[in-house]
């Protein structure tokens, strides 16, 4: 029900989302929408030696999807790379602490996670090919 | 409680099983997303049922019984659809999958034949994707220009931009003007009258996108004029999978078919093929022959209850809705405000809550309502917003619904404490 999803700690990441912007000398940026209700996240990262060394989001959509997002951004900043990509659905509904979310809310949720793992698709073409082929499989099935 | 005014709701409320069900947990189903589609009456769903049960069988080829009664009721669905809207001839009916098919097959068939490089084809940006996309694919393939009439800020076409467009349209070669007689999003109706005549001034054929004007409002083709109209049964109480296509007669003649196979033929030789008589020769394959039946029962339906007091209905609906809509503080609507210029649509935003999660608190106490770009996205463009949300009316709603729906725009308020 509404009450256990719009908490005080979504409503403010929705407000005042941690890491919004853009990242000039990012590695990788990459956008993707969700075409059922338009929500779009940008994610830029920056990788050093095998750790996030900096991540912004740009996006426009409901509570859920950016607050998600904000949430990400927090969660895997100077992570190392092989951890962020093994990152589950679960992990991330975990992280925003909503795990009764229907069919239809659930893809606002996931929406940043799925960019996250297109652009570290991108990210691994060239240095991993098999990585960037599981990480390519894991999105399509967000 | 009986309303005053068009219609019995109590007794229409009697006649849609589905209005009794209960939703979120014990709610009140209160139905607000019928620009999306409506709910069916208990006689369209028997209508279907009895066919599948009584008289199931392929039309227009074999003679046993059973083949003739389907072909009958199908066949008479195309009459009462003519009748419903005016149309001189049941060939100028076809039957499509729905609206959007419609579209596409003047795009196809007569789109095709017609445009040229350099040519122009008139929308305007109130459009649905579906009078967007088969516009953009065909100008693209001919290396043709798709031009667009604004809008103002009320939700109204900028008349002059179109009038504009006319003038010079020798000059720019304008083929065909395409637009929606009712804003899917803003509710707005559109002066299609007034339009296509200008443009017949020009000699310039019109197609009038008629999915949310002809459920709600009587609509007669010959009296507008336009040489093309596409609507869809399901949101006039019919099953999904019904589209109309209206053509006049002298234009479909002239028009390629679209798609090729059975039933649109009249002799098929090794290398060539004659093809059937109209309408049959736009209707390839086995159509959907239970819905189309199913349509003829919702017709019969808004036939009794007149298409004047559907249209009163929900003109009282939306004036007492904006009325205290506009009272909840926070809200931006968006569309005329004037309800002789607009249907029974209502589009709005809240605060800072994103229409999908005030769709999300509207759920919760049974509100079904619609949110996102409603598929025009080039109309989101021009408002500026991501996405809005919208309650639609139809024949069955109330008043006392309309409250719900306001109850629950206050809790929204209060989870997002604004």
């Amino acid at each position: 029900m509404s009450d256990d999803i719009y908490r005080e700690i979504i409503l403010d990441h929705y407000r005042n989302p941690r890491n919004k912007g853009k990242l000039l000398d990012a590695d990788v940026s990459i956008h993707d929408s969700n075409p059922l209700c338009g929500d779009e996240i940008d994610i830029h990262l920056k990788v050093h030696g095998d750790k996030v060394k900096d991540i912004k989001f740009e996006g426009r959509g409901c509570a859920i999807s950016q607050a998600s997002a904000s949430m990400l951004t927090e969660m895997i900043m100077g992570k190392p790379l092989t951890s962020v990509k093994d990152l589950t659905k679960d992990d991330i509904l975990e992280n925003i602490g909503l795990l009764n979310l229907g069919p239809a809310r659930i893809k606002c949720a996931l929406l940043s996670l799925k960019v996250l793992k297109l652009g570290m698709v991108k990210y691994y073409t060239d240095r991993d090919p098999d990585s960037a082929k599981k990480l390519e499989t894991d999105s399509t099935s967000l | 409680m009986m309303q005053k005014g068009a219609l019995n709701i109590e007794k229409i409320r009697e006649d849609f099983p589905i209005l009794k069900r209960k939703v979120s947990g014990g709610k009140s189903l209160v139905y607000l997303d019928n620009a999306a589609t409506t709910q069916k009456p208990l006689a369209v769903i028997n209508a279907i049922h009895d066919y599948y049960m009584n008289y199931n069988s392929n039309i227009h080829r074999a003679v046993h019984q059973l083949a003739e009664e389907a072909t009958l009721e199908f066949e008479k669905t195309r009459e009462k659809v003519a009748e419903f809207i005016n149309a001189r001839s049941t060939e100028e009916i076809v039957f499509t999958r729905n609206a959007t098919e419609a579209i596409n097959l003047v795009a196809y068939s007569w789109g095709r034949t017609n445009v040229k490089k350099e040519d122009r084809i008139v929308i305007t940006e109130l459009e649905h994707h579906s009078n967007i996309v088969p516009w953009q694919i065909l100008t693209s393939e001919k290396g043709a220009k798709l031009d667009y009439v604004g809008t103002d800020d009320n939700g109204y076409l900028k008349l002059q931009e179109y009038m504009n467009y006319l003038e010079s349209s020798k000059k720019k070669k304008v083929k065909l003007v395409s637009v929606s007689h009712m804003s899917n999003v803003l509710g707005t109706i559109v002066p299609v009258n007034d339009m296509i005549k200008m443009s017949h001034e020009k000699g310039i054929p019109v197609l009038i996108d008629a999915a949310q004007s002809v459920p709600h409002m009587p609509v007669d083709v010959q009296k507008m004029d336009c040489d093309f109209m596409a609507f869809s049964a399901h949101k006039m109480l019919g099953p999904t999978g019904v589209g109309i296509l209206y053509v006049k007669k002298e234009i479909l003649e002239k028009m390629p078919p679209f798609i090729g196979g059975g039933d649109m033929i009249k002799e098929v030789h090794k290398y060539e093929t004659r093809y059937n008589d109209l309408p049959y020769k736009f209707e390839g394959g086995t159509p959907n022959i239970a819905d189309v039946i199913g349509f003829s029962a919702a017709i019969d339906y808004l036939n009794k209850l007149g298409m004047d007091k559907v249209r009163e209905h929900e003109v009282e609906l939306t004036e007492y809705a904006l009325d205290i809509i506009t009272k909840v503080k926070g809200v931006t609507l968006y569309g005329p405000r004037n309800t002789k210029d607009r249907g029974g649509v209502i589009s709005f935003n809240i605060g800072d809550i994103h229409p999908h999660d005030l769709a999300t608190i509207m759920n919760d106490h049974g509100v079904a309502i619609r949110s996102g770009h409603h598929c025009a996205q080039v109309l989101m463009e021009r408002l500026d917003v991501a996405a809005t949300s919208r309650a639609s009316f139809y024949i069955y709603n109330t008043k006392e619904e309309i409250d719900i729906f306001v109850s629950a725009l206050g809790e929204a308020r209060r989870l997002f404490k604004i």
